[in-house]
């Protein structure tokens, strides 16, 4: 058996590209919606979202009302879009903060040395040691509530997980026998590190982000709900969640939208980032 | 296949029924809507106490075949026989439950890689009692005493030790006794042996395969899966070579490996390394170049088949001074241009540091090729790496072209770098799991300072006998010999002097290995390389090498000319190693050795 014959049977061999699933496809038009939403929410919105209308308060979804009105009569629908904006923003921002910082101390451990990689590692241990929602309240507790504080406490508190996971990632591509082959080739080890740790390294990174935006989503929004991030008058999700509690039990849809649209952008953030993960993985 | 038609028929069975009978069994797998027939209608027959080989390159249908006999091809799989019983036993239509009741009692099996076959959670005692438990319903303690018999039996050191040992706390050979053990425990008719030794080093090797000759000796029926013609040919009494899920030849071991009719026979027997002489060309395909090496000249390209490419004997090279002691350089015109001098390198510190390797010296000359032999741990790949540059020793010191390499800084050795090529045994791990293969070729033309254009790479996959087409392909879409010529490209592309072959030809199936291994002997020729090749491999080393260095524990043991190691070896574990290391030697049907 020849060479070519093996290997024509290892090209055919080979999941060819699926087309996109309807999931996939699903997804990326929520995240399409997402992106209007925050850019130009006035293209969506048929209300102004701060509009009081005392007479129309309580009106349940309707044609004219989709999503209804809430106790000042002021459209949900439309104040979900504008909430877009500001829960995205610490989602997202909170997530490169995590990153950012995950990325610092991942790359101290892992390409620091041995003193380096043992620091890190406590600190981190002992960061693990609390659940992250209870970080991210303790930072809140010491800088007073507000997005900002929201957000970055939410990524302070990611940040352990992101570092632990670039850690790990760092140490099996720099043993990888590829980077010796690079090293034996007369490569610096600068260029090494550019062109082969770092790529191969943060390609799984790139899913784990996109998964986290979700889950950063969430805990934002859980912050506003506790009166801890965005303050009430403003529209977001979690403080538009917190503001319709009250009347939950006879105006149901004060709740039940704005807490659909994070479910939505959770699932749709998990959703990409397996596909993700699904490529990454082909690749390899 | 007109060739094998007169061997076609089921082997002779002499004495009571066959323990393995199998007419007409062909597999197929779904793929997706589509079936991709892997067996077409073979025929086997296992008598007790015969040792049956089939033989064949990878993906030729060995595997599939020994597991579809014990009802494990898997659920995709369609198996159809005309005839097929074990022990006795029609199993053409049998269920689960009736598999159950075959495996193990009825029919054992020895899979290649013992360290995944048993359970890391649990003791090899328990795994050996696990059949006596489930057939025999034996009592634990019973169960126990049975399992320590077996492990006396197949020889495992320490055995009263051993049984309360996880897999993982065991050497490769122990572990692959204590399959055996496992699978000889009820003492079934049939021993189904997938590739038993591949992964063993030669010493464990020979006892494992002499295992399996007692087992047989004892009436044991033995199927034995295996690509490696010197292992079949120690053991089995009946060959039945398989070429894309077809049997192409079958008949009696002698005649088969004696005077095998079949071309696919032939290349496979030809691919056996082991008593080929040095410089002539394993695969059919290649001509062996008579030029001497120092004055190179491209082989022509349409194969002309220039027989007996042996060396001119005046033109070999001077015998490299055993270790330190005797500086005969006299003999050799030219300088070496790697040496290393009383090398060193331990790992860890105090009473638990491993001496990887202590007090090595070699000497390579140009156009030469020193072949590092020993068994897994003997310190091989710690010497290559020192050899590489990766590494640096803790005493002695590597020289390059007669100046200074291991003592150099890094930033001083990178730009000789290109001067040292190296080929390593996984070529799929050593590139980069994002690059293409043209990729991968530009950027080890760069690290060398060569221009990095497209006629380069195609130059360089030409070099080893590629299509420049493949440029555009990943490694992942390569086979294993390809994958290999990318590497040994890529190894190329700074127009090294010397190649670091660390095992290149281990992953890889014997006539593939044979057309890589002529690869080296070509290059080496038209570019005067000087290659430091590692193997476990006897065959391979003995094939390629004009000195050899024998290690063990860290130390170079034995060094000196190739023919005259093998021929009076001074060391005691050299002789063993050469005594264990199977050949290719047909024995005389029926004969027990």
């Amino acid at each position: 058996m020849s060479d070519l014959e093996l290997s024509n049977r290892a090209v055919s061999g080979r999941a060819l590209p699926r087309p996109p699933r309807v999931g996939t496809m699903l997804a990326l038009a929520f995240v399409a919606y997402l992106i209007v939403a925050t850019a130009w929410p006035a293209v969506l919105q048929p209300y102004d979202p701060d509009a009081i209308a005392p007479r129309d308060a309580f009106d349940p979804p309707s044609p004219a009302h989709w999503f209804g009105t809430d106790e000042s009569g002021r459209d949900v629908y439309s104040r979900v879009v504008e909430g877009t904006a500001a829960s995205l923003l610490i989602g997202v921002s909170a997530t490169a903060i995590g990153l950012a910082l995950g990325l610092l101390l991942g790359a101290l451990a892992g390409l620091g040395g041995r003193v380096l990689d043992f620091a890190v590692g406590r600190v981190n241990e002992v960061l693990f040691a609390f659940p992250g929602i209870l970080l991210a309240l303790l930072i809140i507790v010491l800088w007073g509530p507000g997005p900002v504080t929201a957000t970055i406490a939410v990524g302070l508190s990611t940040a352990p997980g992101y570092a632990r996971i670039i850690r790990g990632e760092l140490v099996r591509v720099r043993g990888s026998s590829y980077v010796e082959a690079a090293r034996v080739l007369g490569h610096g080890r600068g260029r090494v590190l550019l062109r082969h740790i770092l790529p191969n390294a943060l390609a799984p990174i790139t899913v784990l982000a996109t998964l986290g935006i979700g889950q950063a989503v969430v805990w934002a929004s859980a912050l506003s709900y506790l009166g801890l991030g965005a303050q009430p008058p403003a529209a977001e999700w979690g403080a538009m969640l917190a503001a319709g509690r009250t009347y939950i039990t006879t105006a149901w849809w004060l709740t039940v939208f704005p807490g659909l649209m994070i479910v939505l952008t959770t699932i749709t953030t998990t959703v990409l980032g397996r596909v993700l993960a699904a490529r990454d993985g082909a690749a390899r | 296949m007109s060739a094998g038609t007169a061997a076609l028929s089921p082997p002779r069975t002499d004495g009571p029924g066959p323990v393995l009978e199998v007419t007409g069994l062909s597999i197929s797998f779904s793929e997706g809507r589509r079936r991709r027939d892997v067996v077409h209608d073979i025929d086997l027959a296992v008598a007790p106490g015969r040792c049956v080989a089939v033989v064949g390159e990878s993906g030729s249908g060995k595997s599939v075949t020994a597991r579809a006999l014990l009802g494990l091809a898997g659920r995709t799989a369609r198996v159809h026989a005309e005839r097929l019983s074990v022990a006795g036993a029609d199993l053409r239509n049998a269920d689960e439950r009736a598999w159950r009741r075959v495996r193990g009692a009825s029919a054992g099996l020895v899979l290649q890689d013992a360290l995944v076959s048993l359970d890391p959670l649990r003791t090899i005692g328990r795994e050996i009692a696990d059949p006596l438990r489930i057939h025999l319903r034996m009592p634990p303690a019973e169960a126990r005493a049975r399992a320590l018999e077996l492990l006396e039996l197949v020889g495992m050191p320490h055995p009263a030790l051993a049984i309360d040992r996880r897999s993982g706390e065991l050497s490769g050979g122990m572990r692959q006794r204590a399959l055996i053990a496992a699978a000889l425990a009820l003492d079934p008719p049939l021993l189904i042996a997938d590739e038993p030794t591949t992964a063993l080093d030669v010493g464990v090797q020979a006892r494992v395969l002499g295992l399996l000759e007692e087992a047989r000796d004892r009436g044991t029926g033995v199927l034995l899966i295996s690509h490696d013609l010197a292992v079949v040919s120690r053991v089995a009494d009946h060959v039945v070579v398989l070429h894309d899920g077809r049997v192409v030849e079958q008949g009696p071991a002698a005649e088969i490996l004696g005077a095998p009719r079949h071309p696919i026979t032939r290349a496979l027997i030809a691919a056996v390394p082991t008593d080929v002489p040095r410089g002539e060309a394993l695969s059919r395909a290649a001509a062996a170049d008579p030029e001497p090496p120092v004055a190179p000249s491209a082989p022509s390209a349409d194969g002309t088949a220039a027989a007996g490419g042996r060396r001119p004997v005046e033109a070999a090279p001077a015998e490299a001074p055993p270790m330190s002691a005797d500086p005969r350089v006299a003999r050799d015109a030219e300088a070496p241009v790697l040496e290393g001098f009383g090398l060193a390198k331990s790992f860890g510190s105090g009473a638990t540091a491993v001496h990887a390797v202590a007090d090595a010296s070699f000497r390579l000359h140009r156009g030469r090729t020193l072949g590092l032999v020993g068994e897994s741990g003997s310190g091989k790949s710690t010497l290559a790496r020192l050899v590489l540059g990766l590494t640096p020793p803790d005493a002695g010191e590597v020289r390059l072209d007669g100046g200074a390499w291991s003592t150099l800084v890094e930033r001083d050795r990178r730009p000789l770098r290109p001067r040292i090529g190296a080929v390593y045994q996984d070529a799929l791990g050593s590139f980069d799991p994002r690059w293409s293969v043209r990729r991968i070729l530009r950027d080890a033309l760069g690290a060398a300072r060569m221009p990095a254009s497209d006629a380069a790479v195609a130059a360089l996959l030409e070099q080893v006998h590629l299509s420049p087409e493949l440029a555009a392909r990943h490694p992942l879409a390569l086979s294993g010999g390809q994958r290999q010529r990318v590497a040994i490209a890529r190894a190329l592309a700074g127009s090294p002097g010397i190649l670091v072959c660390d095992e290149p030809v281990s992953a890889l199936d014997a006539t593939v290995q044979a057309r890589v291994l002529d690869l080296f002997d070509e290059l080496q020729r038209k570019h005067g390389l000087a290659i430091l090749l590692i193997s476990h491999d006897l065959g391979v080393i003995r094939h390629m090498s004009d000195t050899i260095a024998v290690m063990r524990s860290g130390r170079i043991i034995e060094q000196g000319d190739a023919d005259r190691v093998f021929t009076s070896p001074q060391h005691e574990a050299t002789a063993a190693l050469i005594r264990d290391s199977p050949r290719l030697v047909p024995r005389a049907p029926g004969t027990n050795r």
